[in-house]
């Protein structure tokens, strides 16, 4: 067999500082823990045969350079919280750096005292066992990261949950920042929302670094929308070139529900998305979005699901790749429909753009229906910038570089302009800028 | 120096088939001309060529502006130094507004560095639409996305009045207009004609000229300028029809 079987000796004696740790948390929770970095080290690397694999460079994803032990609070605290300020307007805000707390603030007291419950995963472990007990972890992972999800349920020692309950709607985002400092170090961000019947909430997450450093980082985010309930999520992910990261993200879309996650993917030597929609309740709508502007040597390696198991159902992804230089992107997508699923409409789309023609984008959208009465549709397009938009624009004087410039964000727009909160996409819109400028 | 857009002996080819044949022609600056003629006789490849289009090879000859060749220069370079082509089929370029877009062909104009002022733009941009009828909110659409056909052309006359050039092209802009959109696409030409700029129109109906009314009328037939008269040209060309071309350009050669 190719795959290494075990973790390496030195992941093992951090996993066992880690859990040494813990012992005042829950019991079911170092128990949870200790079983998950057993599955961790049982669960074989990816092989070259795995299909949720396909195109992606397996050789990046060795974990043995990094440190997996706890660290100092970064010297720059004060500057990195007075960074994490992307949104307009927030109801709440978690600020880590090296899976720690560097600021918190609470909700207001108005959403307490109607039972919003916005914690960090450390307090929530003294505070709402119960409920996480009941929530924390339990989504299916099945697109090919379980060993990476097992590592991050074995290490993951902070994070945000996020609990609203029936009815309440909430305008403004709860805020979430992840940095990751510390020379190869390891980050954990996890999300948990849980959004109960009809009520309302968005949420906006950052995934940074602090400096220039390689690191690894292993994240989960995880929706419950109930009936009629609604979330918008959105993760800006702008870690530097040298980082490692795996993100799963998974959704559970209740009757009449409505979810929407958008993600922005900047940064990373090697990234690796799977997104998982599971539109579980009639009448429920979920939209996947993404976009990537990729240079040098960037990877980013995408896995999405659409599983319709409700009727009158309808999803809709779009993934926006756009590639410099030698990058390479993989999309890998599927729409699943179970025989019950009738009268769902389900749509995936992915649009790279090349420009260069060193880079390299691989597409691989798929369906697989067994209901008899859907409307779906896959559509998967690679294409450079045409000559003729280019000549349009030089002959109104915009240079050929500024022109393609426009292009690329005019691009991305259709991805931006999804993204509700005005500072955000405004901020998604600068990183994208800085990054061309590069 | 003379303040004229001159085309001088100009032959353009496209792969190996030439298509403008020595073309001679002079627009004074200050002064409306119009080139008229039968489709396929090389009216858009002429506009193409003089903005630089890579497909379109200039063979000899050559096109001044104001004494200066243009050959030398780039297509964004042309267009800076002063040379407007308003575009028959404008491009559709999803996710760049019109504001965006105007600005970034206005900024390209300012030294390097200089940043444009916003508050101003702004100004400049609302005055000239509300001038050319278009609706203030189409300043955040994406440039001519999903536009109507009379949408589109009025954007080109837009970005014309914004950019302020020397001299201007304006290819087919009457095509796909319906009479209303015609009017104001006209009445936004008549306010920007004046002695700062000289315009050339091309057009295969002489309908634009009742709205437009031209300083001269040349007619092109098979790569040439076959014969060249006052505005009262286009409507004997009307009137006698595109027959009569062919014979002029027989009677020519």
């Amino acid at each position: 067999m190719e795959a290494k079987q075990g973790a390496n000796e030195s992941i093992r004696f951090e996993f066992q500082n880690h859990i040494d740790q813990l012992n005042t948390a829950p019991e079911w929770w170092q128990t949870f823990k200790s079983q998950s970095f057993e599955s961790y080290s049982n669960a074989p690397l990816p092989g070259r045969s795995d299909e949720n694999w396909r195109f992606a460079n397996r050789k990046g994803l060795s974990l043995d350079t990094f440190d997996f032990g706890p660290k100092n609070l970064p010297a720059t605290t004060d500057s990195l919280v007075e960074q994490s300020d992307l949104t307009s307007a927030q109801s709440g805000r978690l600020v880590f750096a090296d899976n720690q707390t560097l600021a918190y603030n609470q909700a207001s007291q108005e959403l307490q005292d109607k039972g919003v419950i916005w914690s960090s995963l450390q307090d929530a472990l003294v505070h709402h066992s119960d409920l996480l007990k009941d929530y924390f972890m339990k989504q299916d992972i099945d697109l090919g990261s379980e060993k990476f999800a097992h590592l991050h349920s074995a290490f993951v020692a902070n994070g945000a949950l996020l609990y609203i309950p029936k009815g309440v709607e909430i305008e403004a985002p709860f805020c979430c920042y992840n940095w990751v400092d510390a020379q190869d170090g390891a980050i954990f961000p996890h999300m948990l929302v849980i959004a109960e019947e009809f009520s309302k909430v968005s949420i906006a997450e950052a995934h940074l670094s602090a400096g220039n450093e390689p690191a690894l980082s292993c994240g989960v985010t995880h929706l419950f929308a109930g009936v009629g309930a609604k979330i918008d999520y959105t993760l800006i992910q702008n870690f530097n070139e040298q980082t490692l990261g795996f993100q799963i993200n998974s959704n559970i879309a209740g009757k009449d529900s409505e979810v929407k996650m958008n993600s922005v993917n900047i940064g990373c030597h090697h990234y690796r998305s799977e997104t998982h929609g599971q539109i579980k309740g009639s009448g429920a709508h979920v939209d996947m979005r993404s976009l990537a502007l990729v240079d040098a040597d960037q990877e980013i390696d995408q896995r999405t699901l659409q599983t319709h198991s409700a009727p009158h159902t309808t999803s809709n992804l779009l993934f926006k790749n756009a590639l410099m230089q030698n990058a390479k992107t993989i999309f890998s997508g599927l729409i699943k429909v179970d025989e019950c699923a009738q009268l769902t409409d389900a749509y995936q789309t992915n649009r790279n753009l090349l420009l260069s023609n060193t880079a390299e984008a691989n597409s691989l959208p798929g369906l697989e229906i067994e209901a008899n009465d859907v409307k779906c549709s896959h559509g998967a397009t690679t294409s450079e910038i045409q000559d003729e938009e280019i000549f349009y624009m030089l002959a109104r004087g915009i240079p050929k570089e500024a022109a393609q410039e426009l292009i690329v964000y005019g691009f991305f727009e259709e991805i931006l302009d999804c993204i509700k909160d005005g500072k955000l996409a405004e901020t998604a819109r600068i990183i994208i800028r800085e990054k061309f400028k590069a | 120096m003379s303040a004229t857009l001159e085309i001088k002996n100009l032959n353009v080819s496209i792969g190996d088939k030439q298509i403008i044949k020595d073309l001679n022609l002079t627009v004074p600056k200050g002064e409306v001309h119009a080139i008229m003629g039968p489709n396929g006789t090389g009216k858009s490849t002429l506009a193409k060529a003089l903005a630089g289009h890579p497909d379109y090879q200039i063979t000899s000859g050559d096109a001044l502006m104001d004494g200066e060749s243009l050959l030398d220069l780039e297509v964004d370079e042309r267009s800076r130094a002063g040379l407007f082509l308003a575009f028959q089929y404008p491009m559709e370029i999803p996710g760049v507004s019109i504001a965006n877009f105007i600005r970034a062909a206005k900024k390209a104009r300012l030294p390097k560095g200089e940043d444009l002022n916003a508050p101003a733009f702004y100004k400049e941009l609302y005055a000239m639409m509300d001038m050319l009828k278009i609706d203030r909110k189409f300043t955040a659409r994406s440039i001519n996305d999903g536009f109507s056909g009379g949408e589109k052309k009025r954007c080109e006359i837009l970005q014309l009045a914004m950019l302020n050039p020397k001299y201007a092209i304006l290819d087919e802009t009457d095509s796909g207009l319906d009479i209303d959109a015609l009017k104001v696409v006209s009445e936004g030409v008549n306010t920007l004609r004046g002695d700062h700029m000289g315009a050339l129109i091309i057009t295969h109906y002489q309908r634009l000229l009742d709205y437009i009314i031209p300083d001269a009328v040349h007619v092109m037939y098979d790569g040439r300028i076959v014969k060249s008269g006052d505005k009262d040209l286009a409507l004997e060309l009307e009137a006698k029809g595109y027959d009569w071309v062919k014979e002029l350009a027989s009677d020519a050669a």
